[in-house]
């Protein structure tokens, strides 16, 4: 797997330096394209059997279903394709909406703008452990964050307790974030599409965001290539906090109670729309809006199987059979990738 | 067996200080404890404890519930009391705090069931550890429990929701049920008694229940099923929540959305839980008992059972403190209360 993204991935780092890079694009395009396919037959064949689906409520329902984990998707992208991942986001979320309910109920007059800094900080911090243990201790980050979820988690329940803010206690402009809609679409979920536009922007543009693919195709040749792993991968971790706080605020302003459960389980939701969007759990491939489709296309399939009336005891099978098919499509993808590859080097010599 | 044998032997050094005590159902559940267990449970004419396992720890539903059950433990004079559970509520995740119990030798276990039938196997090793059984909220299944602290009559709190939706939906139109897990004993009962009633009273002919749906008392995903149920009936006009976490998933997104008043929905909430949505209209009416009675009463059971002063058959007379008398009925049921309905005009007088 990790020789075959190799392949693929050189090119994209030249492409860096040097100009366009097409065939490639289409290429890392078409990773998207069976997930932006499932989406669109999803909608129609959901929507021609009840048309309420896309009604101006049903798309607003939809938007809003999927823009925490977008959010969360997103972050999870940066440090998927270093070869990392991050199981905590569940937990800090938790944590930073339980926090974000707390200063409300504190400081009810406090800026929506400054709650959601401070949120963001507070996740950026925990972000920021994770970070540290993963590229200190050199321990996977898999094992990391499987700690930190449960370290997070306990220190949400005893902070929280059983105590619970409700949408009652924030103030109501608050509220109205996940509520009221610019050209139909609702303010959180605008501030999720600039989230994925600007780690889209970064991810494809700029050198650091470069470096993070060539870290997850290879720690060792990026190393030599004087690429400061421990720096960018660091950095990532603080960045996917961000992002899981960020989420954590929006989460208080959407649903109803915050307490010490909030989040609980989401973590694996994020890293399923990260794979079915394209991202290889192996890092070096993938990009951030094939991972805000994944989360579309998750999130969506709830909600169409619902307005189906499918039982939604077939509900999770059906996202586990979306996993298994993305990743047999990313496998498929690469080795073809590879095969190519192969031919068109065998010539040139 | 070697074990035993090993058991036997230590025992017999003990042999002096245990005296008539040891008896032979000891011997046969202490391989773990050991002469430990034994021990204790000679003291425990004194030092009684009482261990409440809730459904799910951090539920602000049960922390009322917990707090009654305090307060009771304290004023039946229990030395200690302590609550233990899961964070989640799952059908197996009760066992191993079950298990935790009866090795600790407590004499009393409240267990609020997350499933009827799982619990019972660690349920009757705690009983034949001589400990006491007082199901509450949920029920357990009746042969792995001593007594059953039941909010109120099933069939009433029922009742009293398929009333409420039938007056907010001017007694005709379709209507669904936004229920916790699908194999909840409390709400799976109520919702029997609900669809007999909807079935038989003439008064509801033209009310149909078209759906229901399971948000596992989890915010998020009862969200999401209060808007699925919306989506797959255009034509709903109430919906029934009969659990706390669902009803005010349900109300936030009511409130937020188009469906806000021309949606009926009412169910079993916490008056604090509820207040905003009453306040803007989104709620009429919903129910629920005191839930912090619940706890008081079931500790005064537990109590009652320890002392022998009951057993849990029919027509056994306990008192729960300051709440009075108490009988057991039939099928180890004791019952707490009526119900309470919340609106606009009274909601403020209550604080849970």
């Amino acid at each position: 797997m990790s020789s075959t993204v190799k392949h693929e991935e050189k090119p994209t780092t030249a492409g860096r330096t040097g100009g366009g890079s097409g065939g490639f694009g289409s290429l890392l395009r078409l990773r998207e394209l069976p997930v932006l396919i499932a989406l669109a037959l999803l909608v129609l064949i959901t929507f021609l059997n009840n048309p309420l689906f896309l009604s101006p409520q049903g798309i607003k329902d939809l938007l809003l279903n999927a823009t925490i984990i977008v959010i969360l998707a997103a972050g999870q992208t940066l440090l998927i394709i270093t070869r990392n991942i991050d199981l905590s986001v569940g937990s800090m979320l938790g944590l930073v909406a339980f926090g974000t309910g707390s200063i409300f109920a504190a400081m009810p007059d406090l800026p929506i703008l400054a709650v959601l800094l401070l949120g963001m900080a507070f996740g950026a911090v925990l972000g920021m452990v994770n970070g540290f243990l993963v590229t200190v201790a050199k321990v996977p980050a898999l094992v990391i964050t499987l700690g930190t979820l449960y370290v997070f988690r306990g220190f949400n329940n005893a902070w929280a307790g059983g105590k619970q803010y409700f949408a009652g206690d924030r103030p109501e402009a608050f509220g109205a974030l996940s509520v009221d809609t610019v050209l139909g679409f609702p303010i959180i979920t605008l501030l999720a599409i600039a989230v994925v536009a600007a780690v889209a922007v970064y991810m494809a543009g700029t050198r650091p965001g470069r470096d993070l693919y060539a870290i997850g195709s290879d720690p060792e040749a990026a190393k030599v290539l004087g690429i400061k792993v421990s720096k960018r991968v660091f950095l990532a971790f603080l960045a996917n906090g961000a992002l899981a706080g960020l989420a954590g605020v929006l989460y208080a302003s959407r649903f109803n109670s915050v307490g010490a459960t909030t989040g609980t389980g989401m973590e694996l939701d994020v890293v399923a729309a990260a794979v079915v969007g394209g991202v290889a759990i192996f890092g070096g491939s993938g990009t951030v809006a094939g991972a805000a489709l994944g989360a579309l296309l998750l999130t969506t399939i709830t909600s169409s199987l619902t307005a189906l009336r499918v039982d939604k005891f077939w509900q999770q099978a059906i996202v586990g059979i979306l996993i298994l098919t993305a990743i047999v499509i990313d496998r498929l993808a690469s080795l073809r990738t590879a095969r190519k590859l192969r031919m068109s080097e065998a010539r040139n010599v | 067996m070697m074990l035993n044998r090993k058991n036997t032997g230590r025992r017999a050094q003990l042999a002096p200080l245990m005296a008539i005590t040891a008896a032979a159902a000891m011997a046969l559940t202490a391989c773990g404890g050991g002469s430990g267990t034994t021990g204790e449970t000679s003291a425990a004419v004194q030092e009684q404890k009482i261990t409440f396992i809730p459904k799910q720890l951090n539920n602000p539903y049960t922390d009322v519930v917990l707090g009654g059950g305090k307060d009771g433990s304290q004023e039946a004079g229990f030395a200690s009391s302590q609550v233990v559970g899961p964070l989640e509520a799952s059908a197996s995740s009760q066992v191993s705090f079950i298990n935790a119990e009866t090795q600790a030798g407590t004499n009393v276990i409240v267990i609020a069931a997350n499933d009827p039938d799982a619990v019972c196997t660690a349920l009757g090793e705690a009983r034949s550890a001589g400990a006491k059984i007082v199901a509450f909220d949920s029920d357990a299944n009746p042969d792995c429990r001593d007594v059953f602290i039941s909010q109120v009559v099933a069939k009433e709190v029922a009742l009293i929701q398929t009333k409420l939706i039938a007056e907010q939906i001017g007694g005709s139109g379709e209507i669904a049920i936004l229920s916790a897990t699908a194999n909840a004993t409390n709400q799976n009962e109520w919702i029997k008694f609900m669809e007999e009633d909807l079935a038989s009273n003439p008064a509801y002919k033209d009310i149909k229940l078209v759906a229901k749906v399971y948000g596992d008392d989890d915010d998020t995903k009862s969200f999401q099923e209060a808007q699925g149920l919306l989506q797959a009936h255009p034509n709903l006009k109430g919906i029934i929540s009969p659990t706390t976490v669902g009803i005010a998933a349900t109300a936030r997104y009511l409130s937020t959305s188009a469906y806000k008043g021309k949606v009926a929905l009412t169910g079993l909430g916490l008056p604090n839980e509820m207040r905003p949505f009453v306040k803007d209209g989104t709620v009429k009416e919903f129910a629920l008992w005191d839930p912090a009675q619940l706890g008081y009463v079931a500790a005064f059971a537990g109590k009652a059972l320890v002392e022998g002063k009951i057993t849990g058959a029919p027509g056994d007379k306990f008192t729960a403190g300051e709440l009075g008398d108490r009988t057991v009925e039939e099928g180890g049921v004791v019952i707490v209360g009526p119900p309470t309905v919340f609106n606009a005009q009274n909601i403020d007088q209550y604080d849970f």
